[in-house]
């Protein structure tokens, strides 16, 4: 690959970056309700010993807990980037393609017809409603001419509104509990997430960021939009297809896993574009870093701020970022797409 | 008149009438659709005041609203309880079609709605607020409303100035940036705050026409009979702004003066109709997007935007009245279903972007 200028300065902030990260996970173990010595913590990974509780904790809890949120953020964050480039949108985020609502719909509907009440069903229905609401934008958008990005963003805008106003249809008609369920779902959590979630959830968010980081490149040519694209060599065609089937992999594993999270796709891309400037080949490492920082701080901080009880990572990572990313985008010099 | 100095010429898609001062330009098609989509809301409306819990016939409903009406309790149905309720419906579609016409023009961006500079997730907040946690009447609420989207607004213009002028750019990204903030706020009140309230929170967040009466209708009808011609006046400027501010300002327009009065004008129209209607969100969004497609418009589809955003209030209203049997329909949320479904099929049959 060809040496650019200033190649050299955005790896070094990178391992930087995932220093940071390093610390931050480091961090999300040791804290939270109960917090557990440093060496205890290095104890349960060397030397496990099933009899003791803090052992128990880090193994089975903080652990997985901890790596879904790196696992998370970093799909959320590489989806936002591809779907910012696609459509030419800053306002664009994973939830424009519909995924979230549908999602929601399908979790919504489990919830209330067939009264299902644990995570790792969530997941499987989380699932299924993204692939489908995702399928369904990937139709819409191509049916008679391709690749139109106001067409996609506004096929994906309506379809997510009509979703997510069935949901709460189905909300306003249901018992208080299915409510009440849902609405803890719906802010974004990742308390009780263990090893069962974390294992198909790594698979396919594995997959999905390696399509990814085979677009980069077409997705430099895609951001300038389609015709420059077709002139440029790129198949418009197979980038969106291969661009959408990331997203939903990325964004549904990461939905279905630990609830809507809408702040992080649309924010941790432009937080990298401030950095990166708008070239793929650094944005995306970029966001994906980044993402996965911001998630798993908000995540150990939801549960150090009010203990027992804890802040669901979706609202800390708002909570905190919103202000931050506000402050960003006034300092700085803004980098359009 | 002077023949010297009005003047008025016709090509196939537009009528031009120019005096000595001003000159206006009449796209006719936009002329078309705002026509066929009024007398359309119109009769959609009479046939809303005709239905309900009592029937009351056409002929009854006409002579009440010509005034000769023939006194009792039929009167008072229609007269302070269904059409308050209509002309509730008929006014909020307006001023959010005009404003979601206005936003998605400064921000250059289809998904451009009253929500990009946080204004919805402002009222929601300020509802959510009152409803959770001093757990004020529906008047205080719509208040707070009101009182929260201003504010948000106001905060999110104000940061998003730099060295003396805004940027759609800036502006949108800081809209996302305290959107955001908003949003984890209500939902940390929707999450922790008690299940009853937290219910009644979201019953809010949907919308509704119901128990409407002329306390909500006279103020939004005095707002949007001022704020909607005032924004059709600008429409042609805001076209020219679209093009970029250096154009804008050679052919002599004060770009940051009109982009701040029409985001002024968009802001309340849109805290108003919240105020009334509770957040009918997507109205702002689907209803310049509709309008542009049918009018084949290229400028800002003012008054289309707000003949089709009552239009689609003012149906769905009446679809959920015909449909509803022991289902509760919220109108933010039928709106949403509806619209949603429109587009999609108008999407699917437009070629054009």
């Amino acid at each position: 690959m060809q040496k650019r200028p200033g190649d050299r300065r955005l790896a070094t902030v990178l391992c930087g970056l995932l220093v940071l990260l390093f610390i931050a996970v480091i961090f999300g173990i040791v804290a939270g309700a109960r917090p557990i010595p440093l060496t205890t913590t290095w104890n349960a990974v060397i030397h496990f010993d099933a009899a003791d509780s803090d052992h128990l904790l880090v193994r089975l809890i903080r652990i997985p807990r901890t790596l879904l949120a790196i696992v998370v953020g970093a799909s959320l964050g590489v989806a936002g980037a591809i779907m910012q480039a696609l459509t030419r949108n800053p306002l664009s985020d994973p939830g424009i393609l519909g995924i979230n609502a549908g999602a929601a719909m399908a979790i919504t509907g489990a919830i209330a017809v067939f009264s299902v009440t644990n995570v790792t069903a969530y997941m499987f229905f989380g699932i299924l409603g993204a692939a489908l609401a995702g399928a369904a934008v990937y139709l819409l958008g191509n049916l008679g001419q391709t690749g139109d990005p106001v067409r996609i963003v506004l096929a994906g805008a309506a379809l997510s509104v009509v979703l997510l106003s069935l949901t709460q249809i189905i909300l306003v008609n249901s018992d208080e509990q299915v409510f009440d369920q849902f609405r803890n779902w719906s802010v974004g959590s990742l308390q009780g997430r263990s090893y069962p979630v974390l294992l198909p959830v790594c698979v396919i968010a594995a997959v999905g960021l390696a399509i990814a980081f085979t677009l980069t490149k077409a997705l430099d040519t895609a951001a300038l939009g389609a015709d420059l694209a077709k002139a440029l060599g790129g198949d418009p065609m197979r980038i969106w297809g291969l661009s959408t089937l990331s997203i939903i992999l990325l964004c549904g594993a990461a939905t279905a896993a630990a609830g809507p999270i809408g702040f992080i796709g649309l924010t941790a891309p432009h937080m990298a574009r401030l950095i990166t400037g708008p070239g793929h080949r650094w944005l995306l490492p970029y966001a994906m870093v980044i993402a996965a920082l911001l998630t798993v701080v908000a995540d150990a901080l939801g549960r150090v701020i009010a203990p027992p009880g804890e802040v669901g990572v979706g609202i800390m990572l708002a909570l905190m970022g919103g202000p931050f990313f506000i402050m960003l985008v006034q300092r700085r010099r803004i980098s359009k797409l | 008149m002077n023949g010297a100095q009005h003047r008025v010429s016709a090509s196939r898609r537009h009528l031009v009438w120019r005096s000595r001062h001003a000159s206006f330009i009449i796209e006719k098609r936009a002329v078309t659709v705002t026509i066929a989509f009024t007398t359309v809301t119109v009769a959609a409306a009479i046939l809303a005041v005709t239905l309900g819990r009592v029937h009351i016939p056409y002929a009854e409903v006409i002579a009440t609203l010509l005034g000769h009406g023939e006194g009792g309790m039929r009167q008072q149905i229609i007269l302070n309880l269904r059409l308050p309720r209509v002309l509730v419906a008929i006014f909020a579609g307006a001023s959010l079609g005009v404003s979601g016409a206005i936003f998605q023009s400064v921000s250059r961006n289809a998904l451009g709605s009253p929500d990009i500079i946080g204004f919805t997730t402002g009222a929601a907040t300020g509802a959510l607020l009152q409803i959770v946690i001093f757990g004020g009447g529906p008047l205080a609420v719509a208040f707070s409303a009101m009182l929260g989207g201003l504010l948000t607004a106001t905060m999110v213009y104000l940061l998003s100035i730099r060295h003396g002028a805004t940027n759609g750019y800036r502006l949108v990204l800081t809209g996302i940036g305290a959107g955001a903030t908003l949003n984890a706020l209500n939902s940390l009140m929707l999450v922790k705050g008690d299940l009853d309230n937290a219910i009644a929170a979201n019953l809010w967040l949907s919308g509704s026409l119901d128990a409407r009466n002329w306390d909500h209708a006279v103020p939004l009808m005095g707002a949007a009979c001022l704020l909607i011609p005032l924004a059709g006046l600008a429409a042609r400027r805001l076209t020219m702004i679209e093009m970029g501010d250096d154009l804008a300002r050679q052919l002599g327009i004060n770009f940051e003066r009109t982009r701040f009065c029409m985001i002024a004008c968009a802001v309340l129209l849109a805290a108003i109709a919240t105020a009334a209607a509770g957040p009918i969100a997507f109205l702002a969004l689907a209803a310049p997007q509709l309008a542009s497609r049918l009018a084949a418009s290229r400028g800002v589809p003012m008054f289309s935007a707000a003949t089709i955003g009552a239009f689609l209030l003012v149906m769905t209203d009446l679809a959920t009245q015909f449909l509803a049997t022991d289902l509760v329909l919220p109108i933010g949320r039928t709106t949403g279903l509806f619209g949603g479904l429109y587009l999609m099929w108008l999407l699917t049959r437009s070629k054009r972007s």
